[in-house]
């Protein structure tokens, strides 16, 4: 583009010297950087090799194989010690799951109420919610694990002098025993039946819709629900002559027989998760709530909307949208923040595996890239099918 | 999608009652506590339940309470019922601050906590001017400071070398998080600026680094960190395990911190890198005069708010053997001198008040700013 005039005056833009070209500062920017790294990657092998090697460690996953050796105080399938570390990876993660599992529904219900009380127009209801979010916000959540594990659960008496709910439930220093469900012959038709409920109720929420379309009558499907739900299967468990019974703990000696005793590791960890997620879910909720614009509100009830209804079909749905993201992010970090049972010796992945396994094989790459990996996963899995969704929710706007 | 709908209603609806007529304190209580039925319930409720938990708390701590001894018997010996056991706390007070410090070079420790505060208290206050100059002596003179005196190595000025290992309790808290809001900060903007940068290598591995460290707990960083890291590192360097704690630490939060800075710059209008282009300047000034300083200011709150996620969690250095604050109070309950039920209750009330009142002010801190900061509109 340059080009020399008669007279030998130079005009046009400037030759710019390669090196201060953008695009080319770009890539060769970005290969220095990966050679960097490739350098880097290729030390930390060197000296991976020469550690395990100066430390006479075997290295790779064959130690999955052998026989662990230890006791499990809390496992959903059958594990004794012989069984392999594969199993007890097995166990934990299924302990990390259960625990995770119920948390998230005690959280959400807990959240989803104190969230709600902090709207309230009650001031004193309010206020007393904020109060709770506050406090739990602001200690942190091992030192609540530690709580409820030494100072609550650590001081319950002995079984001998048992806190007793009803005479079926008892609470002592062991955990809490609860009764044991029997299955006799014919259990499973009430599950049956339970699913039959639940699409019956279906099919009758799409007639009433139907019908209040054409008609603008409505049908209580909400009661009659609840009705048929619960109905059916106790029908099926009156003609079979109730098969399912309970069997009630029974102090023996010194301790309980019978029941299902649930350890106070398991007790502590799942109250101090639930109500610490809990306290965030309840900005979670709030902050879904108040990004409903008020003229929403105000127009709904201008339409002379009742105030359940308003909530059901304006508010609710409007809000869920910002909610969603916000909540199965509170329901990941749950999940992640089980692994601080380790502290208090609850059985989960990380303590079995990163804890007891570790300290036991000293297959300390191996065992931390897999436990990394499973909650990396987890994590993965769960924002890809969130930003699925919220693809799927977006406002579709001009 | 049903259809057109059939049904339309023909009679209006029946008016509803006027507004209540009242005023001041009265009026407050029928809207805010007795508005109804079950509003009125409500509030009996709620007071009956504030009534149940603050009592027994005021009395357990304050009523009840031991207020010296020199062992268990203190606590357990009197008839009536049990209170709070604050000999328990004075006897561990040392332990709680300081772990296992020595006692004659513990004014070293108590001199750095003196100088953060005189440093950080002008930084805070929007008045107080010549911030560039405190922020550079806070964030990067400070530490260096902080590190000769509490690590020390120089016994001909009377500074003699501390192991980390006799580190402890709140020292340690506080360490680890002030390093931990020190490193991360700046891997965090780094990395915010990789995941918005046109070039793809430098993109996908900030997306690839931030995703990873959000994705695993922090207690499996701190094993990786602990347990992991030397391997990866030649055989020589002897790496401090406090140091293992805080590289574990600063990684973790970066990445976290990145998400924060990345929304500030999300924020910043797209006129605002053009007109900077326009005016010839090249990336890093156009991100450090431009974009950064108001990418930042929009973010503080959320900054804040990392910063005192990071101080919650450096609690969980217990794990890793490391005695922090709260390390050190489960290691007091251990001690069979003090070992009752109270002993519980109270040290954990110690250090939740500690704990709260850190993090409160920290949150209320961040409130402010945004008030502080916000558009009037």
């Amino acid at each position: 583009m340059r080009r020399r005039s008669a007279d030998g005056v130079i005009s046009g833009p400037p030759r710019i010297p390669f090196y201060n070209n953008p695009r080319i500062r770009g890539v060769l920017y970005q290969l220095i950087l990966l050679a960097a790294l490739i350098w880097l990657a290729y030390e930390f092998v060197i000296n991976v090799r020469a550690n395990l090697a100066a430390q006479g460690f075997s290295s790779g996953f064959g130690f999955l194989g052998n026989t662990a050796g230890f006791g499990v105080s809390q496992s959903l399938i059958a594990y004794s010690e012989s069984d392999s570390y594969g199993r007890v990876f097995v166990v934990g993660l299924l302990n990390t799951l259960l625990v995770s599992a119920i948390g998230i529904v005690f959280a959400t219900l807990l959240g989803f109420v104190i969230g709600l009380a902090r709207l309230s127009q009650n001031w004193l209801v309010a206020r007393l919610a904020g109060g709770y979010v506050e406090v739990i916000r602001n200690l942190p959540l091992l030192f609540q694990i530690l709580f409820w594990y030494l100072a609550v659960l650590g001081t319950l008496p002995l079984p001998r002098q048992s806190f007793s709910v009803f005479g079926q439930v008892f609470l002592n220093n062991r955990g809490v025993i609860v009764p044991a469900p029997l299955f006799g012959e014919g259990a499973s038709y009430v599950g049956g039946a339970c699913l039959l409920g639940i699409l019956a109720t279906i099919a009758l929420a799409r007639w009433a819709r139907h019908r209040q379309d054409l008609t603008g009558k409505q049908f209580p499907v909400f009661v009659s629900g609840i009705g048929l739900i619960i109905g059916i299967p106790f029908l099926v468990l009156a003609t079979l002559g109730f098969p399912i019974s309970f069997e009630t703990p029974q102090l023996r000696g010194f301790n309980f027989v019978g029941g299902i005793r649930l350890i106070p590791e398991f007790i502590a960890l799942l109250i101090a998760l639930s109500t610490y997620t809990a306290a965030y879910i309840a900005e979670v909720v709030r902050a879904g709530v108040q990004s409903v614009p008020h003229g929403q509100s105000e127009a709904a009830l201008g339409l002379g909307f009742k105030r359940g209804l308003l909530l059901r079909l304006i508010v609710v749905p409007q809000a869920l949208r910002v909610m969603v993201p916000l909540l199965t992010n509170q329901y990941l970090n749950l999940t992640k923040n089980s692994t601080l049972g380790v502290a208090i010796g609850y059985p989960d992945l990380f303590g079995l595996f990163a804890g007891t396994t570790l300290n036991q094989t000293h297959q300390a790459i191996e065992v931390i890239a897999i436990t990394m990996a499973v909650y990396l996963v987890i994590s993965l899995v769960t924002s890809f099918v969130m930003n699925w969704y919220n693809m799927r929710l977006r406002l579709v706007e001009r | 999608m049903t259809g057109p709908k059939a049904f339309v209603r023909q009679e209006l609806i029946s008016a509803l009652p006027p507004p209540l007529m009242a005023s001041g304190v009265v009026l407050w209580l029928r809207q805010r506590l007795f508005s109804g039925v079950f509003n009125s319930v409500l509030t009996v409720v709620s007071v009956a339940l504030l009534a149940a938990l603050l009592w027994p708390t005021i009395r357990f701590l304050l009523i009840d309470a031991v207020w010296s001894g020199s062992s268990r018997e203190a606590c357990v010996g009197q008839a009536g019922p049990v209170g709070a056991c604050w000999p328990f706390i004075t006897a561990k007070l040392t332990q709680f601050a300081y772990g296992i410090y020595p006692e004659t070079e513990q004014w070293r420790v108590d001199l750095t906590y003196l100088i953060g505060v005189a440093l950080l208290v002008p930084l805070l206050v929007p008045r107080i001017p010549y911030k560039i100059a405190n922020a550079f002596l806070f964030f990067a003179a400070y530490p260096v400071l902080a590190y000769l005196l509490l690590v020390g190595g120089y016994e001909n000025i009377g500074l003699p070398h501390v192991e980390t290992r006799l580190w402890g309790g709140l020292l340690v808290t506080l360490v680890i998080s002030f390093m931990g809001i020190i490193g991360s900060l700046p891997l965090g903007i780094l990395l915010a600026l990789g995941r918005r940068s046109d070039l793809p290598i430098v993109r996908m591995l900030s997306v690839i680094f931030i995703e990873f460290w959000r994705g695993v707990p922090l207690i499996t960083v701190l094993f990786f960190a602990t347990y992991m890291l030397p391997f990866f590192l030649p055989e020589s360097w002897k790496i401090d395990p406090l140091a293992r704690v805080l590289i574990g630490v600063t990684l973790f939060a970066g990445a976290y911190m990145a998400e924060v800075v990345r929304g500030g710059l999300a924020a910043i209008p797209r006129g605002q890198f053009e007109g900077s282009t326009a005016l010839g300047l090249g990336y890093w000034r156009t991100m450090i005069f431009v974009i950064l300083p108001q990418a930042l200011k929009h973010v503080i709150p959320g900054i804040v708010n990392s910063f005192i996620a990071l101080f919650k969690d450096t609690t969980l250095v217990l794990i890793v053997s490391i005695f922090d604050l709260l390390g050190q109070l489960r290691a007091g309950f251990a001690d069979q001198n003090w070992i009752t039920p109270a002993t519980l209750f109270t040290g954990f009330a110690f250090a939740g008040i500690i704990y709260f009142a850190i993090s409160f002010a920290m949150s209320r801190y961040a409130l402010y700013t945004e008030q502080r900061l916000a558009v009037p509109r």
